[in-house]
């Protein structure tokens, strides 16, 4: 019964459709990136679509080589993605909200006006910085 | 956590070892190493309340926390898809100050990892006294700020302080 199961077959249908999928994410948030608003809706809809993305390509790659030295270097290669590019996303939006990149006209600002307040009147130092060059 | 981490690198690479040099009884695949290392781990999470009573009670609460994290990723995903390929913007961003329970470092931190990770909201920053993050967030219904700070509260940081306290 086993024996008569191609499993190769099986790999290829089941790592195209996770690579196929990966990359209509990443399609679907490029497409994101040009369309949206505003500088923070971009970010938020390029580094999640990249990042869930990545994740499917690589299990389907993982999957498709069927080797356990491939699945180690791909699952330390998602864990490593998935913790860093938060990171990277949350500095980059800090550094827009301190450098007065605006929000989209229909944001709701009420909460964050104190905030930004005082984030504006603290922190010139982009605009030293500038003047100095 | 420090537990876990040692299990965890004892599982991977048990599995692996055992398909790289020992004999397997089963033919080699991702399926097949997965449930290989996951029986490890659970081998191993039986012999825990020994030595790390805690522990056992946590993994459960973590992989739950891991799945309610993963189904929220794909769920929110497919919004953000919708509303990029469809004309119009059903989206209704706002900035909401969500009031913390969490408060060690690694509780803020993997709160807003988790927050950044989930698309449609993004972490702006943590208050200076720790009271309140900042989150801009795409979807918020009816201009109902409440609702959406309640959404992570009873979603994520709930799930999180059960795991840390």
């Amino acid at each position: 019964m086993l024996d008569n199961i191609n499993f190769l077959l099986i790999r290829e249908i089941v790592s195209s459709v996770l690579i196929i999928m990966g990359v209509i994410f990443m399609l679907i948030s490029s497409i994101g990136l040009l369309r949206f608003p505003d500088f923070y809706i971009r970010m938020s809809a390029i580094t999640k679509g990249a990042t869930l993305g990545l994740g499917l390509i690589l299990t389907g790659m993982g999957i498709y080589f069927n080797e356990p030295d491939m699945l180690l270097k791909v699952l330390l290669i998602i864990g490593f993605t998935f913790l860093t590019s938060p990171v990277a996303a949350h500095v980059i939006g800090r550094t827009a909200v301190r450098n007065k990149i605006p929000f989209w006209g229909p944001t709701d600002l009420e909460e964050f006006k104190d905030y930004l307040r005082k984030e504006h009147s603290n922190h010139r130092d982009h605009e030293r910085d500038n003047k100095h060059l | 956590m420090k537990t876990f981490i040692v299990h965890f690198l004892i599982a991977f690479f048990g599995s692996y070892v055992y398909f790289k040099y020992g004999d397997p009884l089963v033919p080699y695949n991702a399926i097949w190493a997965v449930l290989v290392a996951s029986f490890i781990m659970f081998l191993l999470w039986l012999t825990s309340p020994f030595y790390h009573r805690a522990y056992f009670h946590k993994l459960p609460q973590a992989i739950s926390l891991f799945v309610y994290f993963l189904k929220e990723l794909v769920v929110a995903n497919f919004r953000v898809a919708y509303d990029i390929l469809t004309p119009n913007y059903r989206m209704n961003p706002a900035v909401v100050a969500v009031p913390l329970t969490v408060s060690t470092d690694m509780e803020i931190t993997l709160l807003a990892t988790i927050i950044t990770l989930t698309p449609g909201s993004l972490m702006i920053d943590v208050s200076a006294d720790r009271k309140y993050i900042y989150m801009h967030t795409l979807y918020v219904k009816d201009n109902d700020m409440e609702a959406a700070k309640q959404e992570v509260k009873d979603g994520f940081e709930r799930r999180i302080l059960k795991l840390t306290r």
